[in-house]
């Protein structure tokens, strides 16, 4: 059992967690990942570390809750304990003094991009944060993404804060402007990263995407995970979970990512319909097997 | 004592070979519980008095590990059932296990001479039928342990290399922990192999013995990211490791199409449905593609396509078919699965081989495209290799495609340790007695080292280690 230190709600159905998670805390690099679990029945779902502390033991996470288990997860607090956790999972950012380096992150990808755009500031680059969400609300981790940068742009759909537009028209500005781009990350929905992805791959511009494929062990044993780089397969778990954009088939991903849509929908609905008992009972699983760890 | 066993020779040669009680095929194609029944103690009475004691029992030579199986049956023939399981256990530390998924009749059964004009002694069902009756009696006597040693020992994965490791091990006085990547104990014996053939309470069971011995598991830790071997070693101070990870990486077949929604390999549908129990799904969260009223094919011939399409019936679908190159002959998969699986209404397309999977706009597999084959000369594994027939292609229907092909190696270990030796296929290169590996204080064994295999050579690599181990502790020699 991983107990939460500390559990807060930071934008719109968007919470972080701050997990006891030592052996993770220890190994943690920018770009790696956990997978969890928080009962008996429950599926195992994969999270980007946002930041782990190897003094204090602990890992941060950042969940926005869609499905059934993100919610769930959700209505745990401070002091709650997480059944299963596994990792850091998955290889880390290739860290390099590429010289310019352009990070664009959609709403929670904001807290995936993070731990990689410190280390790129810290290898010297000269860091460029556009992030991006869809309203005020869900603008997240700002003022870490200014420390994290050394030039930041914050970006709204419905420009109810900072610039109006998608994380795109602020790449393409940038290009138009005549800056000299030599690496992109970007980290958030699909049709984000194909957009990017279309944009740079003509100009040869090297990209990186972190991809968010089904997975179930997390360790390469079950193929779930799997992406198409061209016509080859790789496991995004143990291959990834960052990929050379100009290869990736972003239609199968999309496509492979819609798979359950329909259970997860369902899933979400019975929940929704009695969420207040379903927590009470998580609480009260995790509350036995605690007693039972004594 | 059995009054039978008392029979000339000629008499128990009579004997027919009792049949083991099964689930009733239209029953249990449409549930999880287990296939089997086990035999009633008369039956195993009687079945054991067919055994005739010969001078060199092939059966003891067969066994993989040795079990000395004409003891175990006097044993049973005198009813001391309890001696019986004693003695089985002083080779086999998973009887329950074994008896239940070893393919016998390459083993003990292929060497019972009774078998040579008969039917074999049905050695796996009397093995199962002791381990059960030890387990249900309550009365399995854990052996004590040898006074602390001050030494301990780091084992990688719970499958049954390393948790035969573990109670070795543990009896001979050393600390032992045992490190899992995945949330429950037991590798393939609960992620692969299903309910309906192994219930998962025997493999808990085993694993509650190991902890009352003192075993401590760790789960949640993957070795390579979590800790590397060399972590375990200089600062958790393990002073020997025993690497059992197994042969985890599934292999497809890398023909186009495999992209498609529906198409899994045979570990994540097994594990979808084993280990996160997708089969109760108004329970559980995990989801897996509905197989109800839809047409499964698996492709491959061994347990593990036999299991995934005996699960995907039991799921509801419409039609299963199991889609294998080579054929019957070929099938490396336990003769009992085989029967079982005929029984339940699995359709059998020998010689037959997907070259591409197809599907609808939106992504979802609609069929296979598959060409028949022929047997031609035999190839390196001895069995005739299967080539194409020209012009044969044809589509085969499907909503679902499972791949069964095989496994390798999971690479997490040996590309985070350098100096540890593998071969070309990446399994850890370790020596076939001592188990040793090339580097100094760490040991492997199971599929790891050997590729898939079976739950007896797995078992039998890890007592194998552990007694290499423990002299590695004692004298301190590498
Ligand atoms: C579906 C299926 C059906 C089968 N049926 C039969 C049968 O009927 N009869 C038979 O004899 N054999 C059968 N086999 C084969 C048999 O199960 C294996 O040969 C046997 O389990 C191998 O044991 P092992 O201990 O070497 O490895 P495994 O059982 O594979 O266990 C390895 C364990 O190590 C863990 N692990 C892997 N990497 C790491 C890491 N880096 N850190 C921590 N832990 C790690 C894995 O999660 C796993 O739990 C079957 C196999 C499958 C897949
Ligand atoms: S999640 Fe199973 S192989 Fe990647």
């Amino acid at each position: 059992m991983y107990k939460i230190l500390d559990a807060r709600s930071v934008g719109l159905n968007i919470k972080q967690f701050v997990i006891e998670a030592p052996r993770i805390a220890r190994k943690h690099q920018p770009g790696q990942f956990i997978i969890l679990r928080i009962h008996d029945k429950g599926e195992r779902i994969p999270l980007t570390i946002k930041s782990s502390d190897p003094q204090a033991g602990t890992v941060t996470i950042v969940v926005q809750a869609i499905g059934k288990t993100t919610s769930l997860l959700n209505c745990l607090e401070t002091g709650d304990s997480i059944l299963d956790i596994v990792g850091p999972l998955g290889k880390p950012s290739e860290i390099e003094n590429y010289g310019t380096a352009v990070i664009l992150a959609g709403s929670v990808g904001t807290a995936m991009a993070l731990p990689t755009a410190y280390a790129l500031k810290k290898a010297g680059n000269h860091v460029v944060f556009i992030e991006g969400s869809r309203n005020k609300e869900m603008v997240v981790f700002e003022d870490e993404v200014r420390s994290s940068s050394s030039e930041t742009y914050v970006m709204t759909d419905d420009g109810s804060y900072g610039e109006q537009g998608l994380v795109t028209k602020k790449l393409d500005e940038l290009i138009a402007a005549g800056r000299k781009i030599d690496f992109v990350l970007a980290v958030g929905p699909v049709p984000m990263m194909r957009a990017v992805a279309r944009i740079t791959a003509p100009l040869g511009i090297k990209t990186m995407v972190s991809l968010n494929s089904i997975m179930v062990d997390g360790t390469g044993m079950c193929g779930g995970c799997r992406v198409l780089m061209g016509d080859k397969s790789q496991f995004a778990c143990v291959d990834g979970p960052e990929f050379d954009a100009s290869k990736v088939n972003f239609e199968v991903l999309m496509q492979r990512n819609a798979m359950y849509r329909e259970k997860e929908c369902a899933s979400l609905k019975q929940f929704q319909e009695r969420w207040e008992e379903q927590v009470a009972e998580l609480r009260e699983e995790l509350a036995a097997k605690e007693s039972h760890h004594v | 004592m059995s009054e039978k066993n008392s029979l000339p020779l000629k008499e128990r040669m009579k004997i027919l070979r009792i049949h083991m009680p099964e689930a009733d095929p239209a029953v249990r194609s449409r549930n999880f519980e287990e296939v089997n029944q086990g035999l009633p103690e008369a039956d195993a009475l009687t079945e054991a008095s067919r055994c005739i004691e010969c001078a060199k029992p092939g059966c003891v030579v067969d066994c993989p590990v040795g079990v000395k199986v004409k003891e175990v049956i006097a044993l049973i023939c005198a009813g001391d059932f309890l001696a019986a399981a004693a003695k089985l256990r002083e080779d086999n530390s998973l009887p329950a296990i074994t008896g239940r998924v070893c393919p016998q009749e390459n083993q003990c059964e292929g060497g019972c001479i009774v078998g040579k004009k008969g039917q074999p002694v049905a050695i796996g069902n009397l093995e199962r039928f002791i381990a059960d009756y030890e387990r249900l009696s309550g009365k399995l006597g854990l052996p004590a342990n040898a006074p602390a040693t001050c030494k301990s020992v780091a084992i990688v994965g719970s499958g049954p290399a390393g948790l035969s490791a573990a109670g070795d091990l543990i009896q001979k006085g050393h600390r032992v922990r045992v490190f899992e990547a995945l949330h429950e104990l037991g590798g393939v014996l609960v992620y692969g192999i299903p309910e309906f053939r192994l219930p998962k309470s025997i493999v808990r069971g085993e694993v509650d013995n190991l902890r009352r011995m003192g075993v401590e598991f760790e789960t949640n830790v993957v070795v390579g990211k979590s800790v590397t071997l060399d972590e375990l070693m200089n600062e958790e101070h393990y002073d020997a490791v025993f690497v059992a990870t197994g042969a985890g990486l599934p292999v497809f077949l890398g023909v186009p199409g495999e992209h498609f929604n529906g198409v899994y390999s045979a570990n994540e549908f097994l594990t979808r449905v084993n280990l996160m129990r997708a089969y109760q799904m108004e329970e559980y969260d995990e989801p897996v593609y509905d197989c109800r009223d839809r047409d499964v094919i698996v492709v491959g011939g061994g347990n593990t396509a036999m299991d995934a399409v005996r699960t995907s019936r039991r799921l509801g679908a419409r039609s299963a078919t199991l889609v294998y190159r080579r054929s019957d002959a070929e099938m490396p998969a336990r003769a009992e699965e085989v029967k079982h699986a005929r029984e339940e209404g699995i359709e059998f397309r020998m010689l037959t081989n997907p070259v591409e999977f197809i599907g609808d706009e939106k992504g979802w597999l609609t069929g296979a495209r598959c060409v028949r084959m022929e047997l031609g000369e035999p190839d390196a594994s001895g069995r005739r290799r299967p080539v194409e027939v020209k012009g044969s292609e044809f589509v085969l229907p499907a909503n679902v495609a499972i791949i069964g092909v095989g496994t390798t190696a999971n690479p997490l270990i040996q590309s985070t340790t350098p100096d540890l030796a593998t071969n070309k296929w990446n399994y850890i290169v370790a020596d076939e007695n001592s188990m040793r590996t090339s580097k100094r204080g760490v040991f492997a064994g199971g599929d790891i080292v050997t590729g898939g295999a079976t739950v007896i050579l797995a078992m039998g690599a890890g007592r194998k280690a552990a007694a290499s181990i423990h002299e590695f502790l004692t004298a301190g020699e590498w």
